[in-house]
């Protein structure tokens, strides 16, 4: 571990998401619903040289794992990045996110003529394109802000 | 097993199309032969928003099937009002039609509905999104003036709320054809279109006005800039004014040159227009009924294939 990645300590419990694209770290957590309202500990590294990115994000949230579903969302913003998962100051599991192709009922379609916005008995439901996704149903692209467009979970 | 549908234009193949067009053709020129064919089928008119025209021409398309059609009515007059979900209502008439045809505010809503159903859906319009019966009739109409191929496309107008645009850009991309597109800034085509356009390797180009390019077109498609979408009916009356054609403006034209329109018009095409050989939306109008009458043959008889 370098010496600039000391700046963010480390964790006993919990995920470190590592090369996230700089200044994506909020839009990570915004994705996890994670704001410390909970008293969980997270620490936010940003701006950190990276050899691989050139300057990446960390978030280290404590006493939490990520599940799949979130992961999958996780790389809709952040294509590049890593999950470890930590028990006892160990990394018990480490992963490379994986673009899935498609997403359902974790966005919400930011065309409010959309039908999935209406009061049908429907998930929503969107396929992963290159730069972004796009709903099944109306075929809007959504691409720098599918951040804005996430369903809160808890 | 579920059954084809009709939801997007970006669905159709060029296979897809022809067979459509061909049958019409069939049709056009022997419509005796068609008139008891799906005799005792019933078609439902379910439509969410007001369109008296498409709605009469699919009414008029299963009738010279000899066929019938029960309609939903007005939304004002349906248990819509009450607050039925849309994928109830199409629940419930599956079981009073061989087949569906569907007119629904909400982009998508033909999508979602057509999950709910095993009755062949169509998909009459939905929101901004498509109107695909609209493009089959507009593709049998420029195959009829010009064929289908080594075309030059002008499309003009609105094209960001234009269903008909979008889904006739999506069914062009099918052939060899140039589309050009002209509009003001503000009502360009969607980025989703643009997309698909691009991932097609579609020949597009993007124009602000129709000088530059309206000497090498064969075919002009114009569709109304509607008012509501201005805050401002000043800024309305300035651009919907440089969208105009008269005989003036379709001088630069060719000679063979087809001015199309979806209709209803209101003053996008001046009324003199009408007498010259460059207007095709009449008849385009008309081709609505063979072209429909061909789609629903098609996917009745193919659902009964599939239910035996
Ligand atoms: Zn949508």
């Amino acid at each position: 571990m370098s010496d600039h990645e000391l700046r963010v300590s480390k964790i006993r419990n919990g995920t470190v998401i590592d090369h996230v694209a700089a200044g994506q770290a909020l839009n990570v957590l915004a994705i996890l619903g994670i704001d410390g309202s909970a008293g969980e500990g997270v620490s936010i590294g940003m701006n950190v040289p990276s050899d691989r990115l050139g300057r990446k994000d960390i978030v280290k949230v404590e006493d939490r794992e990520l599940s799949q579903s979130e992961v999958e969302v996780l790389s809709l913003i952040a294509p590049e990045a890593s999950i470890n998962i930590i028990r006892d100051y160990d990394v018990v599991e480490k992963s490379r996110v994986d673009r899935p192709e498609s997403v359902v009922g974790l966005l919400s379609c930011p065309n409010r003529n959309c039908i999935t916005n209406d009061d049908e008995p429907i998930a929503s439901k969107f396929t992963v394109v290159d730069d972004g996704v796009r709903c099944t149903y109306c075929e809007n692209i959504v691409r720098d802000d599918i951040a804005d467009h996430l369903d809160v979970q808890t | 097993m579920r059954q084809d549908h009709l939801i997007s234009a970006a669905n159709l193949s060029r296979e897809g199309i022809e067979a459509v067009l061909d049958r019409a053709a069939a049709i056009d020129a022997d419509p005796a032969a068609y008139r008891q064919r799906h005799a005792g089928a019933v078609l439902a008119l379910c439509f969410f928003e007001p369109s008296t025209r498409t709605k009469m021409s699919f009414d008029t398309a299963m009738k010279r099937l000899g066929g019938t059609t029960v309609d939903m009515g007005t939304v004002e007059s349906s248990s819509v009002k009450k607050g039925e979900t849309l994928a109830d209502t199409v629940r419930v008439v599956e079981g009073y039609a061989d087949a569906i045809v569907l007119r629904h505010p909400s982009e998508g809503a033909a999508k979602m509905a057509s999950e709910f159903v095993d009755v062949p859906l169509v998909n009459a319009g939905d929101g901004a999104g498509q109107h695909p019966s609209q493009t089959l009739l507009d593709l049998y109409t420029i195959r009829e003036r010009a064929g289908l191929d080594d075309l030059s496309v002008g499309i003009m107008g609105d094209l960001k709320y234009g269903r008909t645009v979008h889904s006739l850009a999506h069914a062009l991309t099918n052939f060899d054809v140039r589309q050009h597109f002209i509009s003001p800034e503000s009502l360009r085509l969607p980025r989703n279109v643009r997309f698909d356009l691009h991932e097609s390797g579609a020949q597009v180009r993007e124009h602000t006005e129709l000088d530059a390019v309206l000497p090498e077109l064969d075919v002009l498609y114009v569709t109304r800039i509607q008012r509501e979408r201005f805050p401002d009916e000043n800024e309305y009356r300035a651009i919907a004014g440089e969208y105009r054609i008269d005989e003036e403006t379709l001088a630069a034209a060719r000679d063979d040159l087809s001015v199309m329109h979806p209709l209803p018009r209101v003053d996008e095409i001046a009324p003199e227009v009408d007498e010259t050989e460059y207007a095709t939306y009449f008849q385009q109008a008309h081709n609505g009924i063979p072209v429909r009458m061909a789609l629903l043959d098609g996917l009745l008889t193919r659902a009964k294939g599939g239910k035996r």
